[in-house]
């Protein structure tokens, strides 16, 4: 890290903690009370046994601002590992979408087609809308809501990213 | 005795025991009535009744500062845990070690809006350390051995451990602190090896070397104090203290340069300013203390020693960042310093100390006492002389001018003797912490300096002081103003004192008496020495009310925004220099 670097970069950060009451509101209200972003924020259970949930959040800064976010949630008690997916080697993301659209005719066959193309599975369907789920990386799922706007496009779900590091290694 | 069954309250109590708890500072409710129903039938805890909540935590701070222990409060749910909050908050910016218990509506009417319900964990995430809801009166042991642990180990802070009346009442099992895992929370204490090595090389090399050492230097123990008296010594190099820091290092040192920040000394200023090498220990580079970020120590490298890895390149970006508890890492740069035989630029370093003591030929403190107006500074000088050769003092402060010039004007030899709010600010922390100092320390004389604003935030606890026969001495120098805000108005806001006098103040003689204390006061300058000799001959509680110049402003002093090279030394600096915009703005 350099002492005066100003841009503003995003980063994902994957956090593991005690699954306990108010460990959310510690990691948001530390977010809303020292001014940083949070663009996305995903939680839950991944080990029953031991009580640990895992918290996903991607976030923007200045490598000074991503540094002290860091430091911050490591003094969090129940908070028991934190990585920056980021910078620490190669990681894959995901994120699923739920994408309803509503229509008939012409502009329906078209919003299946598509989601065909986008490898979107259809949920749901009535004589007027289908539910696609559809899974990927951030910007194909804006990519594929983008085009059923058009569409029809009348309601979107998304998860918010989760992400886990390549190789043998666990957080 | 271990799995013994007994009720919640009685739990509570034994762990209190067991963590080596003597004294407590509460005030009883509705839902601490269990509580104060167990501890009626014991002996091992000494209760101090409070007037009210915000006292008993700056209480259990001054107590905790004092002795290097955690400071324990115990009160009600609802009005009594809102009321601690402010103490909460100032243990947190101050990294003092507290456990607060607070009482909470029994676990069936959470959330009901029951009477005197307030959302104690919600509303304190913020300004503590850690806390905890306990739901189940199995997990309470555990529960408050945690939080004694998190409290004093690491960089210490306020915990909060809400109890619902039920759970308090319930009957379960004791865990003593021994059998309790502790398997979260184990901040690192040894620095690291090849850090301090790269640290002892830059020191070595170091032409304008300074040390800035903060509160983290008290808070590491009496060691960390020696280790950095010895180090600072070895060195031959100057050496700076903060607000929270002073008594780390000795005021009468000749290597000691003064506090250094806003309103630090010219010296310290101009050397941090100039310094080629900063070593910092156990301070955290926050706005008082570096005024203009981008202009803060412009040519320096720095070492950071801090428990914290938080407070590392939080707001100035430092080279040699060593993340530890104070005293291990000084000995280990002792060590490392020793063993390399560090030689540093003999040469350089008497011409570094030939320039500050140009700065200090400045005098920047000097002040002159004439006419038959007491200046405060006076009065504190006349203090300091009059006690600095007594064995067992310890000083607390409110917040504003006086608390400044007890900084400037009173030395301290060694560490836990100083007691103020630096962090929060709190106008009314002295008077509750002197008297929590006083619990701790029976026979050592605790001389809270106040203004006459302050002490009236938190006057109710010359109730507390008469319950106990506390013989805290209130030194009030009363200039009928929010001196500070006065300041402040003067120098940045065209001399309008929107607000900031205080009208209507109440005879403090009398006030003295109607608390069952004695009242003291002096008028003129003569009158200062005898006042003071009187004070310190009562063997009870005095509020002494020295009235002192109105309008007298506290120099040196760094405008906001302005860096530490623009210092202003006195009122005839102003006018050259008008408060930038930008540093309007600012606190």
């Amino acid at each position: 890290m350099s002492p005066k670097q100003e841009t503003e970069n995003a980063h994902t950060i994957a956090v593991l903690v005690d699954n306990e009451p108010g460990v959310l509101a510690r990691v948001i209200g530390l977010f809303s009370g020292r001014g940083y972003n949070i663009e996305s924020l995903t939680v839950a259970e991944v080990s029953h046994e031991e009580n640990l949930s895992r918290i996903t959040i991607v976030t923007s800064g200045t490598p000074m601002i991503i540094e002290q976010i860091k430091a911050q949630l490591s003094r969090l008690v129940p908070i028991h590992t934190v990585r920056d997916l980021t910078i620490e080697g190669p990681s894959v993301e995901r994120e699923l979408a739920l994408v309803k659209v509503a229509g008939s005719g012409e502009k329906r066959v078209e919003s299946l087609r598509i989601a065909d193309i986008f490898r979107a599975r259809v949920l749901d369907s009535t004589n007027q809308s289908f539910v696609f789920e559809i899974v990927g990386d951030t910007g194909k799922l804006s990519a594929f809501i983008e085009l059923m706007k058009p569409l029809g496009l009348v309601d979107v779900s998304r998860t918010g990213i989760v992400a886990i590091a390549r190789g043998t290694e666990a957080l | 005795m271990a799995n013994e069954q007994m009720t919640g309250s009685e739990i509570l109590l034994k762990c209190l025991v067991d963590q080596d708890v003597t004294e407590i500072f509460g005030y009883p409710g509705g839902a601490v009535l269990p509580i104060y129903d167990a501890m009626f039938v014991q002996n091992a805890l000494r209760h101090i009744l409070v007037r009210q909540e915000a006292g008993a935590v700056h209480a259990a701070e001054g107590y905790a500062r004092s002795t290097g222990k955690v400071g324990v409060v115990l009160v009600t749910s609802g009005p009594g845990a809102t009321n601690a909050v402010t103490g909460l908050t100032d243990a947190l910016m101050d990294s003092i070690p507290v456990v607060c218990i607070t009482g909470q509506v029994p676990t069936h009417l959470i959330g009901n809006d029951a009477f005197q319900e307030a959302d104690t964990t919600g509303i304190t995430r913020p300004c503590t350390k850690h806390n905890y809801l306990v739901k189940d009166v199995d997990d309470l042991a555990r529960t408050v051995h945690e939080a004694f642990h998190i409290a004093r180990s690491g960089r210490p802070g306020p915990v909060v451990i809400d109890l619902p009346k039920d759970v308090a009442n319930a009957t379960g099992t004791y865990t003593p602190p021994g059998k309790v895992k502790l398997k979260r929370y184990d901040p690192q204490v040894k620095g690291d090896l090849k850090a301090i090595g790269q640290a002892v090389e830059l020191m070595a090399q170091a032409k304008k070397p300074i040390f800035y050492c903060g509160g983290g230097v008290i808070n590491s123990g009496p060691a960390a104090a020696q280790l950095l008296t010895q180090f600072v010594r070895l060195t031959g190099y100057p050496c700076t203290l903060t607000l929270m820091g002073l008594g780390g290092f000795p005021a009468s040192d000749p290597q000691f340069l003064g506090m250094l920040g806003m309103h630090g000394t010219y010296e310290a200023n101009l050397a941090m300013h100039d310094c080629d090498v900063m070593v910092c220990v156990g301070a955290r580079f926050d706005d008082r203390i570096t005024g203009k970020l981008d202009d803060f120590s412009p040519g320096s490298r720095k070492i950071h020693i801090d428990i914290d890895p938080s407070s590392i390149n939080k707001n100035v970006y430092v080279e040699v960042p060593i993340i530890g508890d104070v005293a291990h890492v000084l000995e280990d740069m002792i060590k490392v310093w020793k063993s390399e035989q560090a030689k540093p630029d003999q040469k350089a370093l008497k011409a570094w100390w030939n320039r500050i003591d140009e700065w200090r030929a400045k005098d920047c403190l000097k002040y002159t006492q004439k006419g038959d107006v007491i200046k405060p500074q006076y009065a504190i000088q006349r203090l300091y002389e009059a006690t600095r050769n007594l064995d067992d003092v310890f000083i607390t402060t409110e917040v504003g001018q006086h608390q400044m010039w007890a900084a400037q004007f009173y030395g301290f030899e060694e560490p836990n003797r100083w007691m103020t709010s630096g962090g929060l600010g709190t106008m009314g922390y002295g008077l509750p912490a002197a008297m929590g100092v006083q619990v701790a320390h029976p026979d050592a004389l605790v001389i809270d300096i106040a203004g006459e604003a302050s002490i009236l935030m938190n006057i109710q606890e010359m109730s507390t002081i008469a319950q106990y026969r506390l013989p805290v001495k209130v030194f009030i120098l009363n200039n009928e103003y929010m001196g500070m805000v006065r300041q402040w108005q003067e120098l940045l806001h065209g001399g309008r004192y929107a607000e900031s006098y205080m009208d209507s103040l109440p005879d403090f003689v009398k006030l003295a008496e109607s608390f069952g204390a004695v009242g003291l006061r002096a008028e003129k300058p003569g009158d200062v020495d005898g006042l003071i000799k009187e004070m310190l001959a009562i063997d009870k509680a005095v509020i002494a009310d020295v009235k002192v110049a109105k309008l007298e402003n506290c120099f040196p002093m760094i405008p906001a925004g302005a860096a530490h090279n623009e210092m202003l030394l006195g009122p005839e600096d102003k006018a050259e220099n008008p408060a930038s915009e930008d540093g309007m703005v600012l606190v």
